[in-house]
């Protein structure tokens, strides 16, 4: 398939054929899947590629002879240079497969372990998901160095004039969410970048929520980390990348040890593989990282403006809709947000609402969408969270907004 | 009345109802009856582990039988917790031990059975039985 930027018509009835598990029920009525900032769904080319890999040519990657393995090696890096390609990164070798977000983040903080001391200084937003919080918070304990947070306002937009403020001489890291998960705030990073690298820190962007919805230019951002989950986009659980650029990958101590990573070993001394295998310790996940590959062909064969255009109908739709609900709160309204809803009814626990809806087919996350501090700071248990994608439609959300308000009645 | 003897009764009102929605809407009434634990025990230590929602339960041994109280910040946990308690409460500490919950699937909501549910009514049990057996030790 040709990655290309021009799109056909955007067509969503044609489009939710791609979709399998959009044609089946829940406790029998049709699935209206509103849970996507968790897990988007799997289109038909990319469960093919699966399933075609598995019966075709699954084999273990990497200095093999025979045919098989050399078959999953080059689709294997074909993905990783698919992936360079949709990212812009300068070199395929600057794209580490990962588990996903959350292990790209732990490569990079273990990695920092021994370039930092107790005088330096990191900065996270307010608006962190706990994957992006809790291996910094351990970097500092390893290490001695002190966390700083750029509060956020009512909105859910970031205070850049605190962020100014925090940067100092000291300042080594920073990071911060492309897209928040709980709110949807697009946060201005390349503003966020560029400040960090006027006193020499580097940032690590976090794109799990944004990858779905925009395509991010990793050399024109200027970002020293971005990181995203492959399973948001369309594409199989357990696989992600890291982007690092090269001079900070060629800094970075391995993060595990094991085959793949390794040049020569000897019970002395092991010298390290060069990039990006230095990072990619043991029998890498094959099948994912075509997957991978194949679920960014399958978006930028619809196109990230064709798609974003359309996520922003819905949004706005969805939006108008639910506000004309009686006592219906919706938190995070930044100017620039993605096709994501936090909200509240009245006092009305999100778990009950959540618990109704899923009776009437419909997939939504209630809780703290493990962003405990953006919850504390709105001082809420939880919201209820409708994320949409591209596949869903204004008739699921009319049905969407009828059951919500059987529910409230029921609930009030 | 036993364990069984209320557990056929919850099965019987139940079977009154057609669809998910009846049966919803009773549970939620069901709530409204709940002996409400008092203010001073609704602390931390009282808090069922497991649940999305808040739910906070305190017993007390009385003529040999437990008696429980709670609350919930959420509406259906609420009528969950209210049937649990419905079933157990008032039993000596051995009955609460020996009995089943197969009577939850029988009136519908197997769906929130599942030890994974975020709902944590596997855990509401448990921590019932946890004071039915703390109860039953002080008693041998």
């Amino acid at each position: 398939m040709n990655v290309t930027e021009k799109n056909i018509d955007f067509n969503v009835e044609s489009i939710r054929k791609d979709f399998p598990i959009l044609r089946r029920e829940v406790n029998g009525k049709p699935l209206v899947y509103f849970d996507n900032a968790a897990t988007s769904q799997t289109p038909q080319q990319v469960i093919d590629v699966i399933v075609d890999y598995y019966s075709n040519y699954n084999a273990n990657i990497h200095r093999g002879v025979h045919s098989l393995s050399q078959e999953a090696t080059d689709a294997y890096e074909l993905a990783r240079q698919k992936i360079q390609t949709h990212f812009n990164a300068a070199q395929p070798h600057e794209i580490i497969f990962t588990s996903g977000t959350t292990h790209g983040i732990n490569l990079v903080a273990n990695g920092f372990t021994s370039l930092l001391n107790e005088k330096d200084e990191l900065i996270v937003s307010a608006l962190e998901h706990h994957s992006n919080i809790v291996p910094w918070q351990m970097l500092c304990e390893r290490t001695g160095a002190k966390l700083h947070v750029i509060p956020m306002n009512q909105n859910g937009d970031l205070d850049l004039s605190e962020y100014d403020k925090l940067l100092g001489p000291n300042t080594k890291l920073v990071f911060v969410n492309h897209i928040s998960n709980a709110l949807g705030t697009i946060n201005p990073i390349k503003e966020i970048i560029n400040k960090a690298h006027t006193v020499g820190a580097a940032v690590l962007v976090d794109g799990a929520q944004s990858c779905p919805h925009i395509k991010p230019d990793v050399q024109d951002l200027d970002v020293d980390f971005y990181v995203c989950s492959a399973h948001k986009i369309c594409g199989p659980t357990g696989i992600g990348m890291l982007y690092g650029k090269e001079k900070w990958l060629k800094t970075l101590p391995p993060y595990q040890g094991g085959g793949e990573m390794i040049a020569e070993v000897t019970f002395k001394k092991t010298s390290y593989a060069d990039l990006p295998h230095k990072f990619e310790a043991g029998t890498p996940n094959v099948c994912g990282g075509i997957a991978f590959g194949a679920a960014l062909d399958y978006m930028n064969a619809i196109g990230f403006d064709a798609i974003a255009n359309y996520e922003n109908e819905l949004l706005d739709y969805a939006t108008k809709l639910l506000l004309e609900i009686e006592g219906v709160k919706i938190y995070g309204t930044a100017k620039k947000k993605t096709s994501v809803i936090s909200f509240n009814v009245g006092n009305i626990h999100p778990y009950d609402i959540g618990t109704l809806l899923d009776k009437m087919g419909i997939a939504v996350r209630t809780g703290h969408h493990c962003a405990q501090p953006i919850m504390d700071y709105y001082q809420i248990p939880g919201t209820i969270r409708a994320s949409f994608m591209f596949y869903n439609t204004r008739e699921e959300i009319d049905y969407f907004i009828s059951s919500l308000k059987k529910a409230v009645l029921m609930l009030s | 009345m036993t364990i069984e003897e209320v557990q056929n009764e919850i099965i019987d009102e139940f079977s009154m109802f057609d669809d998910w929605e009846e049966r919803y809407q009773y549970m939620i009434d069901l709530g409204k009856t709940l002996p409400l634990i008092e203010d001073k025990f609704k602390t931390d230590d009282h808090i069922i582990k497991g649940c999305q929602s808040k739910v906070w339960v305190h017993a007390e041994m009385d003529d040999n039988k437990v008696k429980f109280t709670a609350d919930s910040d959420a509406i259906i946990t609420k009528g969950i917790i209210a049937i649990l308690i419905r079933v157990f409460s008032n039993q000596n500490p051995k009955a609460i031990i020996d009995s089943d919950t197969d009577f939850i699937d029988q009136i519908g909501l197997k769906e929130h059975l599942s030890p994974t549910r975020a709902n944590g009514l596997v855990s509401m049990i448990k921590q019932l039985k946890m004071y039915a057996i703390a109860y039953q030790t002080q008693l041998n």
